[in-house]
This record gives structure tokens, sequence and C-alpha cells, in this order.
């Protein structure tokens, strides 16, 4: 029995680190954020160097054939560091689809482009979340209509978008047809946007089902849940260290018991949900049963505790953390964005009673 | 990532699964009393190796190689069973291991057999009135008169005292010395003249602490476990494990689904409140804590079997997190339940006899004991995160 990464985990999560501590420094963070650029295409290369986005792409088809924790472990570099590139759907919701959905042809095509950043294709599975404002896509005759709200890693060549019948279809951003409106929110890091979906011509992936998207959303809601212990692990260090620094009364504020509770409480909340997090990426690496019902439970978890730890780091920082100077608040924001998205905590509750037979 | 047993472990699991079809009829009630047929239990267990596995045969152990792993799936069985793992208490748990590490051979011959069987029960002194989370302060004083040591002082929260044949015990034998190094670790029959046990009822209203009174008793002056003055590192042999026991979050899952039970079962207003979503959503809640509580425990279980594995901070929060969460279910329990959950003694309607509030006010009490947690929280701050200690008095 062994639980936890490997020395190649454990490997492969230090050379990403090391690369963002380098390339996706906080002036590098904000210079995207305030420049509204599309992609940060230096990163995207230096990550596609590193293999990032073809972890979970086979070796036949151009990638490195890694599995969901693998998968994980990245994801939570990049939440550590906020970095602001495309990764949960672009790295992981698109390849599994391609892959458990696919057609061989369409692995062909595919599968190599994301691999090697050729392609970043977002994801357009808000909807099966809870679909607001009246979105929805349907599916009739290889044609694509209606509207999908929230797209995830929206800045993208092609999207991979999920119908309302369990249906999945990669669509072109190009496609005759296709709107899209970027939407603005609170977090900066991660374009989202809004695709119209007017007659648009589009790929079905042939082994669609409600169950594959099922499972495409669990791979979301798992990098999503771990880019939120890498935020708030990089939020608890950078905690710590300032109640090391700061002077009040004569003494480091760390020194006082109040502030020390506070940064144990961070640690106490956060620290259980890394081997939740190696457990899902686990599960979802075995196709193991127990995968949905633990990828549910980690987001809606990672949501509260995250929230919590964000909320907690920027008091220890004082007057300070409320400022944009010390930019604390692009971590709270991204850990705010990956609670809402895919499923707020209350409806991956429910969806978790559902998985065992709780609820109907 | 391997999460599986392998087939060694496999076949042991079934072995142990087979063994309590069986015997089931052999088993004493479980945390039932010390009496024939729980010692008969034990002697089965202990020939078997099931328990008291690792302590060496010469000592009225199982005898067998450590194996964190086969202790585990005895734990996980016996507990999936619902069948009694043998007889426990502070003796077992925390005085054996002691005098494993570092008692004398005539100690160890003289009280580990006899605790194992349990003819010799324990407890154990070393709180105070005046000596709580600041431990070593304690001020019960034994001197050095002849061949006998001679006690004077109190202690508090020594849970079994008024049942237990013997005391293990820290007193202050060095006045002069600093603190943690004038404590001495003696062991004493506790029907030596001038103990007085007084019963301490606890808010759940039963007797599971005593206080201890010593006037004048006196010791054999070799009844001491190390050396003099060594008794707080003596003490701390064990104290880490205690704490390590405290929170275990798979016997936390069991009450869990004790507490589904509960809401599949229950009604209001001719609902079950498991199709109530505000009772789901809450359940569901503590679902996901426990669940990321068993992970974290299996992370730490890896560490002890596998080299270059850290998980320092993973267990440091365990008693902290499992305390206050297993108060938390219990809690939940009662409030699903409504004016049925305050039921507790002679009421037709008491659910599980009791346990949901009996837990519930019990867990409150494990939140302060074995170190509360506020200590909890200064021991995961300065050594996990490594924050500054509070200045001690007169440094500020």
């Amino acid at each position: 029995m062994r639980f936890g990464l490997s020395p190649e985990q454990t490997l492969f999560r230090d050379s990403v680190g090391r690369y963002l501590r380098d390339h996706s420094a906080l002036d590098r963070v904000r210079r995207f954020a305030d420049r509204d650029e599309k992609r940060a295409t230096d990163l995207v290369a230096g990550l596609v160097e590193l293999g990032v986005p073809a972890l979970l792409v086979p070796e036949a088809h151009g990638g490195i054939g890694l599995t969901a924790l693998d998968a994980c472990v990245v994801a939570e570099a990049l939440g550590y560091r906020v970095a602001p590139v495309a990764f949960a759907a672009n790295a992981a919701m698109a390849p599994t689809a391609l892959l458990l959905a696919g057609s061989e042809a369409q692995k062909r095509d595919w599968l190599p482009s994301i691999a090697d950043g050729g392609m970043i294709v977002g994801a357009a599975l808000s909807e099966l979340c809870g679909a607001r404002l009246g979105a929805g896509v349907a599916a009739s005759g290889g044609r694509l209509r209606g509207k999908a709200l929230f797209v995830l890693d929206f800045e993208a060549d092609a999207y991979l978008v999920a119908d309302m019948d369990g249906g999945l279809h990669l669509a072109r951003a190009d496609a005759p047809g296709l709107s899209r409106a970027r939407l603005e929110t609170v977090d900066r890091t991660r374009p989202i946007g809004e695709l119209g979906f007017d007659n648009v011509a589009a790929e079905p992936l042939p082994g669609a089902s409600m169950d594959v998207c099922r499972q495409v959303l669990d791979i979301g809601r798992t990098m999503l849940a771990a880019d939120t212990l890498g935020a708030a692990q990089c939020m608890i260090d950078r905690a710590v260290v300032y109640a090391g620094q700061r002077e009040q009364f004569g003494r480091v504020i760390g020194s006082f018991q109040a502030v020390k509770h506070m940064c144990a409480e961070m640690a106490a909340h956060l620290e259980p949900t890394r081997a939740s997090v190696w457990y899902a990426g686990h599960a979802i690496a075995e196709g193991s049963d127990e995968a949905h019902l633990v990828a549910c439970h980690l987001k809606a978890l990672l949501g509260e505790v995250g929230r919590f730890v964000a909320k907690t780091a920027t008091e220890v920082h004082g007057g300070m953390g409320f400022t944009d100077l010390v930019g604390l608040h692009y971590w709270y924001k991204r850990i705010g964005f990956n609670r809402q998205m895919l499923g707020s905590p209350e409806r991956l509750r429910i969806e978790a009673a559902r998985a065992q037979g709780l609820a109907a | 990532m391997d999460l599986n047993d392998g087939p060694e472990y496999a076949a042991f699991r079934e072995e142990i699964r087979a063994f309590l079809v069986s015997r089931e009829a052999d088993a004493p009630a479980v945390r039932g009393p010390n009496d024939g047929k729980a010692r008969a239990w034990q002697r089965l267990l202990i020939e078997r190796g099931y328990a008291a596995r690792t302590i060496p045969r010469q000592y009225g152990g199982g005898g067998r190689e450590p194996d964190i792993l086969k202790s585990r799936i005895l734990a996980e069985e016996f507990a999936r069973a619902q069948v009694s793992p043998g007889l426990g208490g502070q003796g077992i748990s925390m005085l054996v291991p002691t005098l494993l590490d570092v008692g004398t051979e005539a100690q160890r011959m003289q009280f580990i057999p006899p605790t194992l069987s349990g003819e010799m029960v324990w407890c154990q002194g070393y709180s105070e009135p005046g000596a709580g989370s600041d431990l070593a302060s304690l001020r019960t004083s034994a001197v050095l008169d002849g061949d006998h040591w001679v006690i004077n002082g109190q202690k508090i929260w020594t849970s079994t005292a008024h049942v237990a044949d013997w005391m293990f015990c820290l007193v202050r034998t060095e006045p002069d010395a600093p603190k943690h190094r004038g404590i001495s670790f003696l062991l004493f029959r506790m029907d030596t003249p001038g103990i007085e046990v007084r019963p301490l009822i606890d808010m759940t209203m039963r007797r599971n602490f005593n206080e201890v009174f010593f006037t004048d008793v006196r010791v054999p002056k070799d009844q001491i476990v190390g050396k003099r003055g060594e008794g707080w590192k003596v003490a701390n042999v064990i104290l880490k494990n205690e704490r390590d026991s405290l929170g275990d979050p798979n016997q936390t899952l069991t009450r869990l689904n004790m507490l589904i039970d509960i809401m599949k079962s229950e009604t209001i207003d001719g609902r079950r409140l498991i199709d109530d979503p505000l009772w789901l959503d809450r359940l569901m809640r503590i679902q996901g804590r426990v669940m990321a509580m068993r992970h974290n425990d299996l992370r730490v279980l890896s560490s002890k079997l596998n080299e270059g594995q850290d998980s320092s901070l993973a267990r440091m929060i365990v008693k902290l997190q499992g305390t206050e969460l297993r108060h938390e279910l219990e809690a939940l329990a009662i409030d699903a339940m409504g004016e049925v959950g305050l039921a507790y003694g002679a009421n037709p309607y008491v659910r599980d006899n009791g346990g949901w509030q009996y837990w519930h006010m019990y867990y409150l009490g494990l939140i302060i004991g074995g170190g509360t947690s506020q200590i909890q929280k200064n021991i995961v701050a300065e050594r996990g995160l490594g924050m500054p200690r509070e200045p001690r008095a007169g440094e500020a």
C-alpha cells in the first residue's frame, strides 16, 4: 500500500512549480489581468515545453499518457501561482471527452494538436451543472443551436460543447454562425465567455452520453479543486511569512496566539483536502466507482475551505491584505471562481447524495 | 499510488472475517466490563495474534512481527463487525509500550503479563488541578525517605481510578530542577494507605473521571520507571500516541453510517428527514469532511509504511479536526431528531440508547482533554508552520 505522490510526480510538480515561480510571478499575472491579454502566449509555450497540455494525451497520439493524478499535481501548481493559462478544459476535460467518446479519427485529428499546444480547446458544459438565464444548446443533424454560458478556457480555437441530452460536440471557434462574447468576472486570471450557436456545424463525439459528460465534469471539477488547493496553500504560506515579519506592540504579530490560531486553523482545514485531491485523482485514473462521489465532495469541500482560507489569510495581512499593492486578491478571486464554476458546493452536495441513492 | 492490500494482506483480512463470524458468540460487549468473558476473549485474541499482537511472548503478548498494515486490517475488521477488539485501557495502551521502551526486565516481567490478561487494571496519574495544558508544572511531590518515596498531592481527570489496581503517576522529585527535569514516573498499588479516590461526575452524568488525593503515601523506592528526574521523557514516549488515537476517522465513519440510517428512518411531518434538502445538505457537508479525514488517515498510514513520505502536518491536525468533526456529527443527529433528540435515560423515544447526546458531550470532553484544541493549534502553528513561540512569562 502506498498513498501519495510517486517520486516522478513530485519531480514533475517541482519542475512545473519552478517554471511558474520564475515566469508567472505576480507582475506577469498583473500584466495579463490589466491588459486583457487573450492568451499569455509566453506561458502557454513554456508549459507546452514542459508537457502540460500533453499530460492526459496517450503517447500514440503525441502525448505523454499520464493520469488524472498527475494532472491534479499540475493544477495545484498553477493555482499556487494563479497562472493565467488554460488548463481544466483544455488539458483535462477535452482530452478526457475525446478518449471516452471520440472516434479513432477524431482522436487522431484533435489530440496531437492539444498535446503540442497547436490548439486550445475550451469547455461549454456549465448548463449541465444548472442552466441559468435560459441558456442551453440543442443538437440536430450535426448542427448546434442555442446559447452556452460561462465557457471555461474561453480564449480557445475550438470548444467542447454539451447539449441538453448528454451529447458532446466539437465546434471550431471560427465556424460560421458561432458568436463569442467574453464575460468579465472577478477573476481576471482565467477568461470565460458566452457562445451563441446559430445553426453551427460541429462534430458530435459518437460515444457521448450523460455518463461520459459526468466523467468529463468529474475531472474538470477535480482540477478546479486542485487549483484551489494550490491557491489556498499559497495564501497560507504568505500569511505565515507576513505574520513572521510584521511587528506591532514590539513583537512580530505571528507570536500572538490570535494570529497563530488563524494560521493553524487554515492549515488544519486545508491539509486533509490534499489527501482527498490525490485520492480523487487516483480514483479517476483507475476508473473507480467512487470517482464521481469523491469528485463532488472534494470540490464542495474545497469550495468551503478555500473561502475560509481566502478570507482568513487576507485578514492576517491586515489593511495591506485589502490592497491591490500586495495582490493577494488575485488568489482570493481565483478561489472564488473555482467555487462557483462547474457546480457550487450546494449543487455538488446534492449530486453527491444522488450518487449514493440518498436523493432522487 | 497503490491502494491495494496485496495477496498476503487480502488473505489476512479473509482470515479475520472468518474468525469473527465463527467466534462471534464468544465475544463480550464492546467497551463492556472486564469480567470472565472479556478475559477469556482477550486470551483467545492474544493467542491468535489479534490483540497485544507485537508484544513479545515472554511478556504474555502475541509475539508477532510489527506490521502496520495487519494492525490496521485488524482494527478495521473488528470495527466493521462491531465486535470487541479485546481489552483496552491506559495500562495496555500507555503503560505497556512505556515499559517495553524504558522499563527494567524485572518490571516488564512483573507488570506486562497481568496487564495484558486483564488481571491488573491501571489508571494514569498525570493532570492536576493546577497542571492541565501546562502539565510539566505539576506539584504532587515525592520525597525519598529510606527505602520509600513519600507522596503528597492531588491528581484529577483520573479515568478508572475507582476500579484500578495500580496507578502510573508523574510526581515532582527534584523541586529545585527546571520544571521538565524535576519529574519522576512512579508505579504503585491503589490500595496503598493514604490514597483517597473521589468520583468526578462529568456532564454526561457518568463517572468517567475521578480525583485522587495522596497523603503520605509510601511507595517502594524501586517502583520507578526510568531514572529520577526523567519522568517527563518517559511520559512523552506515549503522550504522542494518545493524541494519535483521538479523533480516529474510522470510528467517525461508523457513526456517520448510523446517522445516515437515522435520517432514512426518522420522519418529520410524515416525511423522511433525508428527503428534506436542508438536512440532506448538512449530512453531505459532514460526509465530505469525514471523507477527507479518511484520506488524510490513509496518507498518514502510508508514510509509516513507506520511506520518504512526509505527513507530519497531516498527523498533527488529526486530534484537532477529528474531535471537532465528531462533535458536530453527533450534534447533527440531535438536531435532525428535534425534540426526540433530547431523549436521554428513561424515555420511550430514546434513540441509540442516548448515544447521540452522550457522544456529543463526550467529544466536547475530548476536544478539551488530551491537549485542548487551543494547545493543538499552538502545536500546528509552531511545529507545523514554524511560527514564533509565544514569549514565556517574564520574557515579553
